[in-house]
């Protein structure tokens, strides 16, 4: 039985090769498409969303409040009541932290080969080029021995080697002279461009205890950064690293804090808008496609209704069961769905790439969910369709069928 | 072999009813030839479909074989066309683009013979109906329409049915054709086979033993030579 059916099914799908091809490309043309449409809407959205988190959207920035003497304000940040114990205490409590990076930032005179330029030095911790979305484009960025050792070492910004060593220079090796102490360049970074908060291209990075024993000369710090998981844990994790420091510093009144919390809201607002529209966009997209599709897929099965009707009102004339009817009708939708799916996904997979190889802006992303979801409208389509009007067929007297028109 | 009893069958479409077959009563015996002759809109061929057991009567019995067919399921009746009859179409219904072997094997689908057996049986049919070996793997659209019918008349074989139904096996050939068509159908009743044969051409109701001619779903005449 089983035998039959399956051999009957290939005979009908291979004696009408044109018919079969036809109803294959339509599916393999709706999940195709629908693949590669949804994985360029979501390459896209990908790339916006990295865009947006090197700009650093999910930083919060630490500094110290106000300094009061009396009624009179030093102003904010003027105050010294950050240290790097909260930094390792805010990574021991608060969950959701990705990296937390504690500095003392001030404008120094450098100096070097007769150069010389005023810039912001920083100094810091390895989490820094995390926590800051700096990366390195020469040599190495301070490391944790360097901090630990309070090595006379710096890393350049991109702008400050232009200025000091010429425009594509390597400065590596090189030493700077800082208020009079000299640091040996390790490391230049890549330009970034402005970050909102300062321009990191226009600063050089120094271990953080060398921060404090040549320059600053006390244990403060002069902000901490801290990267949240992603964008949605924000506001929780500057809520707890808002109330840990309350408490840690004994201040009951919120009012009278000697911190200040600052996080780029107004870029989190407009990422969080740019997000939602793409999601809009690729469900359009993608219903858009599979509507297509679907009804590509609908128009081919129902086009061969006429003559499959007559050929289920010959087969029952002859005295063939309805059920076996039934079995093998189905047997060629799935066959035909199935065989065009594959094809389909592997296209779609295909052109996805070749969009990646050719449009270098457009990273495209072969998501599961598409595949699943083209896959499995088609499929259910060209089943339904494929399989509906037989059974209708097959439920009329043969004579009826013979006779369809 | 054939009993029919006070056959009624009324069409309703809407509020008009339409009377086909009019206390239609008769028998058939084994090894008869019969023709039924009529006009269109005759009724001969609602008949044909009650006999084939393609569609049942609004009232009266139908016996094969002693079994009374009207009371049968859908698929009791595809069983008893499958066993019992063989049918043979106006308009040849082969399978397109299907070779004339399988086109003949498939009333053996889905039963218990073997691959071979059905081969086996197919060429013995289409060889008694008298085609051509060399055209046993061509296309069915391929052929001629003298050489469809005859496999048409080969696949009613297949099962050795009880009895033979045709519904103007001749109504697409040219008049050659049909003689060679009919000489056949002639050549299986001398073998034994009971044949019913349904045109409105007095020349091919000729080549039967029997001719029943109905008019408005009514017999009027039926003839023995």
């Amino acid at each position: 039985m089983i035998a039959d059916i399956l051999k009957e099914t290939f005979w009908s799908l291979s004696a009408n090769k044109v018919r079969s091809g036809l109803t294959i490309l339509g599916i393999v043309i709706g999940i195709a498409s629908v693949i590669t449409m949804v994985s360029i809407g979501q390459g896209a959205q990908k790339t916006i969303e990295s865009s947006i988190q090197a700009i650093g959207s999910n930083l919060i920035i630490i500094t110290p409040g106000a300094q009061k003497s009396g009624s009179v304000s030093g102003g904010q940040g003027s105050s010294q009541t950050l240290t790097v114990g909260d930094a390792d205490m805010i990574v021991a409590e608060v969950p959701n932290v990705k990296g937390i990076a504690p500095e003392v930032s001030k404008r120094y005179q450098l100096n070097a080969k007769g150069n010389n330029t005023n810039t912001q030095v920083v100094g810091t911790v390895p989490d820094y080029l995390g926590v800051r979305n700096i990366a390195i484009d020469s040599g190495t960025f301070v490391t944790s021995q360097h901090v630990k050792s309070s090595a006379k070492v710096v890393v350049l910004g991109p702008t400050v080697r232009d200025d000091i060593f010429g425009v594509g220079a390597d400065p590596i090796g090189q030493t700077i002279r800082i208020k009079n102490v000299d640091f040996e360049v390790i490391g230049v970074a890549l330009a970034k461009g402005g970050t909102g908060f300062s321009n990191p291209d226009n600063s050089v990075y120094v271990p953080l205890t060398s921060a404090q024993h040549f320059l600053s000369g006390d244990t403060f710090v002069t902000s901490i950064s801290v990267a949240a998981n992603d964008q949605n844990s924000m506001t929780a994790v500057q809520q707890q690293i808002s109330e840990f420091l309350l408490k840690s510093h004994n201040i009951t009144d919120p009012a009278q804090a000697d911190f200040t919390l600052m996080n780029q809201t107004d870029i989190i607002a407009t990422a969080s808008s740019i997000t939602g529209t793409f999601t809009m966009l690729l469900s359009s997209i993608a219903g858009i496609s599979l509507l297509v599709g679907g009804i590509g897929i609908m128009n081919m099965m129902l086009t061969t209704v006429t003559e499959r009707t007559r050929e289920i009102g010959l087969r029952k004339a002859v005295g063939i069961k309805k059920i076996y009817i039934n079995m093998q009708f189905l047997a060629e939708a799935v066959a035909l769905t199935f065989l065009g799916g594959f094809v389909g996904v592997a296209l779609g997979w295909g052109a996805s790439l070749l969009v990646s190889k050719f449009v270098p802006q457009l990273t495209t992303v072969v998501s599961l969910s598409s595949v699943l979801l083209a896959f499995g409208v088609s499929a259910a389509v060209g089943i339904i369709f494929g399989f509906y009007p037989a059974r209708r067929a097959a439920n009329l007297s043969p004579m009826e069928a013979l006779r369809y028109e | 072999m054939i009993e029919c009893k006070n056959l009624n069958k009324i069409y309703q479409t809407g509020d008009v009813q339409t009377i086909a077959l009019n206390d239609v009563s008769f028998s058939v015996e084994k090894g008869e030839f019969v023709a039924i002759i009529g006009p269109s809109g005759s009724g001969k061929s609602t008949l044909m479909h009650i006999l084939g057991a393609l569609d049942a009567p609004t009232s009266g019995s139908y016996f094969l074989d002693g079994k009374e067919v009207s009371k049968l399921e859908d698929d009791e009746l595809s069983e008893l066309r499958r066993e019992k009859i063989g049918f043979v179409f106006q308009a040849f219904n082969l399978l397109p683009r299907t070779t004339v072997l399988r086109n003949v094997m498939l009333p053996l689908l889905y039963s218990d013979t073997t691959d071979e057996e059905r081969v086996e049986r197919a060429k013995t049919c289409l060889a008694y109906a008298g085609m051509e070996e060399s055209k046993f793997y061509n296309l069915s659209n391929q052929l001629s329409g003298g050489q469809m019918q005859r496999v048409a008349i080969a696949r009613s074989l297949i099962n050795n049915p009880a009895i033979i139904l045709a519904d103007e096996p001749t109504g697409n050939l040219d008049t050659k054709t049909s003689n060679v068509v009919m000489k056949a159908f002639q050549e299986l009743n001398q073998k034994g086979h009971t044949i019913i044969l349904i045109t409105h051409e007095q020349e091919i109701a000729a080549f039967a033993g029997r001719v029943i001619s109905i008019r408005d779903g009514v017999i009027e005449s039926d003839i023995k030579k």
